[in-house]
């Protein structure tokens, strides 16, 4: 049975195909178009999933939308009624969007889907899952566990804003959920938006700034937006907010609250901005680690997966795995609304259609998110020459050994190699690499190749055979959703005048051995990295270790701010082309800045809208 | 137009909101205005809760 799952029409629109229960393909939207959280109809991811697979529309049996759209007008009206008069203005545009479009979202997905076959059966293969449900079954059918307690948190779906459920084999049973307005993803987003960052983008950067401020606030957040329950479940104080009605995220009373108007994103960022980010962090670490606790205590289940935006928190994450509430954590590694598209295919398999599932205990269904687009050596040639680059060929040995002594030498590198990742995260397919040891690399990548706020972090990607011994974490963490301390014997002393420094000074002090993915906090966000589902990516890391005896590079996405991952291998030569990067590997190719013609080189700063 | 109408039908039985139909017509029906009145409309919200 071939199912063919799609998201669309809110944010960060993908589809995913999968056969009888394996998942073949799946890829965002967005890296296809080149246009950042692409919220269409998924037009290209669905063209390559078919094309992945060898099959056309005609051969998919079922299609599945990953929501409700009446359950959303549900909500929408209900919400509207229940705060009219105030709301108006929200209503007034909300309401010509769904009368003329979203409402009849059935139908266009029809029309849309027959683009791809001539008018057919496509309304009897038509299926839609809840937003939630999606989500759920994203994190529990690929994990390998056979039971598994599911907790499934975002922004908002139809009415649901958190859900619990319980998979069993095949099954997978919605036993609580909060609804509308009261999200804690909407909470963080809401002082996303307070801190002067895009809200459903930004939320990453506040995660980023969180170490460099104290919580200070987060007794008042707790005293007056949010109450928190034993449990973990919570009720938001809907007077300090606007998202429900408004147009914007916070209301006045949130503001005189916090003693000022929100940041706009001009405005320069202070230790005020970073304390607000370490305050909501906090909350939510708080709220998830209740929640955590009492499920494992509730369900005596000893698995738990997760999924929703709120999932993409790592650093609440890592506290969950280390709070040992539960022996086994899982986290879908396209936690968000694109991760959807997989989770509506799999709920329609095994919920809808009731078929047999056998995990794996040993490992997930997932193929280390490595499930979009590859091109072979000779094609990714052909594209190169046709684009004007000048590369070498090198043979699989010596093409580790010679990036690795680009990456010893301080080289940023792009590596392009195998599929692209699904998911917001790059796992070494679509990346690009630093040597660890050194203290530049953080700023040089930053500053000269990623054009981003200096004080974001980058990330790890560690051989799993040695993440033991190089931070406090011994699991896996192949998709990198786990911050984890870096290990005492790895930290560098800080003078007491170095411990005096506040907020973005603190960047400037090395802080382990590995310092540009060490944060503030002496955290990193870990990938580790599996012979078994990147060989290629771990032959390389290894060759590093062998030269210079450190199993880890800097692993960051292969963009630019504000710019999709890079998807083709043309994609990867115009960044590479448009920013500092000094070597490019792509395939066996190997392509040096020296060597390329300098006018290919174009303004790639400014071509995207900042997020 | 007729297959929306069914389906409709079929959500409010699924969900027994019957009791939403009246409202429901009306803010259709208000909301049609506002579509006759301005055309489209692609929001300016920070967070689109839709």
């Amino acid at each position: 049975m071939r199912i063919l799952g799609i998201s669309a029409f809110y944010h960060d629109s993908a589809a995913a195909l999968i056969e009888d229960g394996t998942i073949i393909a799946a890829a965002q939207e967005e890296r296809f178009t080149r246009k950042k959280h692409d919220p269409g109809f998924p037009e290209k991811s669905i063209e390559y999933c078919l094309t992945q697979a060898g099959l056309t529309l005609k051969d998919i049996d079922h299609l599945v939308f990953f929501e409700k759209p009446f359950l959303k007008f549900e909500r929408l009206l209900e919400t509207y009624l229940a705060k009219a008069p105030k709301g108006f203005t929200s209503f007034k545009m909300a309401m010509p969007v769904w009368i003329k479009d979203k409402l009849f979202q059935k139908d266009k997905l029809i029309k849309l889907f027959e683009k791809f076959e001539t008018p057919g059966d496509i309304e009897d293969r038509l299926l839609f899952a809840e937003h939630h449900q999606s989500h759920a079954a994203s994190a529990f059918f690929p994990s390998p566990f056979e039971e598994a307690v599911v907790l499934t948190m975002d922004g908002v779906g139809e009415w649901a804003t958190a859900s619990v459920a319980i998979g069993r084999g095949n099954t997978l049973t919605t036993v609580k959920e909060i609804q509308f307005p009261h999200s804690l993803g909407l909470l963080y987003s809401a002082m996303t938006y307070y801190t002067g960052f895009k809200v459903n983008s930004g939320e990453y950067k506040v995660m980023g700034l969180a170490p460099y401020g104290e919580p200070k606030y987060a007794d008042l957040i707790k005293d007056n937006l949010i109450d928190i329950k034993e449990d973990g479940s919570y009720w938001l104080d809907q007077s300090y907010f606007n998202y429900a009605t408004g147009l914007t995220m916070t209301s006045n009373k949130f503001h005189d609250l916090f003693g000022a108007p929100p940041r706009t994103p001009e405005q320069k960022i202070t230790q005020r901005e970073m304390d607000l980010a370490a305050s909501v962090q906090a909350v939510t670490e708080e709220v998830m680690l209740k929640m955590a606790t009492n499920l494992a205590q509730s369900y005596n289940i000893p698995n738990l997966c997760l999924a929703g935006g709120v999932a993409l928190n790592c650093v609440a994450n890592g506290k969950i795995i280390r709070g040992g509430s539960f022996e086994n954590v899982w986290v879908q590694p396209a936690a968000g609304d694109a991760g959807g598209a997989l989770g509506a295919a799999l709920a329609a398999y095994y919920v809808e259609k009731g078929q047999a599932r056998k995990p794996n205990r040993s490992a997930d269904h997932m193929k280390g998110s490595y499930l979009g687009p590859l091109f072979e050596q000779t094609d990714i040639e052909n594209r190169l020459t046709r684009a004007g680059a000048k590369f070498e060929v090198f043979g699989d040995n010596a093409l580790m050994e010679e990036t690795a002594t680009c990456l010893e030498a301080g080289h940023a590198i792009g590596w392009f190699q195998g599929r692209m990742e699904f998911g917001p995260r790059a796992l070494g397919g679509r990346s690009i690499l630093g040597d660890p040891r050194n203290p530049k690399m953080q700023k040089t990548l930053n500053l000269k190749i990623k054009y981003r706020e200096s004080f974001r972090p980058f990330a790890p990607s560690i051989l799993a055979e040695d993440v033991g011994n190089y931070f406090e974490h011994d699991k896996e963490s192949p998709y990198m959703l786990v911050v984890a301390p870096v290990k005492e014997e790895h930290r560098l002393d800080t003078t007491d005048q170095d411990k005096g420094l506040f907020g973005i000074e603190k960047l400037n002090i090395p802080r382990s051995t590995i310092p540009a993915i060490t944060h503030v906090d002496y955290s990193a966000r870990i990938q580790t990295v599996h012979k078994e589902t990147n060989p290629r990516y771990h032959a390389l890391i290894s060759a590093f270790k062998e030269k210079t005896g450190c199993p880890i590079v800097v692993n960051t996405s292969f963009n630019v701010r504000g710019e999709p991952i890079v998807c083709t291998p043309e994609d990867a030569f115009h960044c590479f082309m448009g920013t500092e990067m000094d070597t490019l590997v792509i395939g066996n190719c190997l392509l040096r800045k020296q060597d390329q013609d300098q006018t290919l080189a174009e303004d790639y700063k400014d071509k995207f809208e900042l997020d | 137009m007729k297959s929306f109408i069914k389906e409709i039908i079929a959500y409010m039985n699924a969900r027994k909101k019957w009791w939403l139909a009246p409202i429901l017509i009306i803010m259709i029906a208000f909301g049609a205005l506002l579509v006759l009145a301005e055309g489209s409309a692609i929001a300016p919200f920070i967070y689109t809760i839709f």
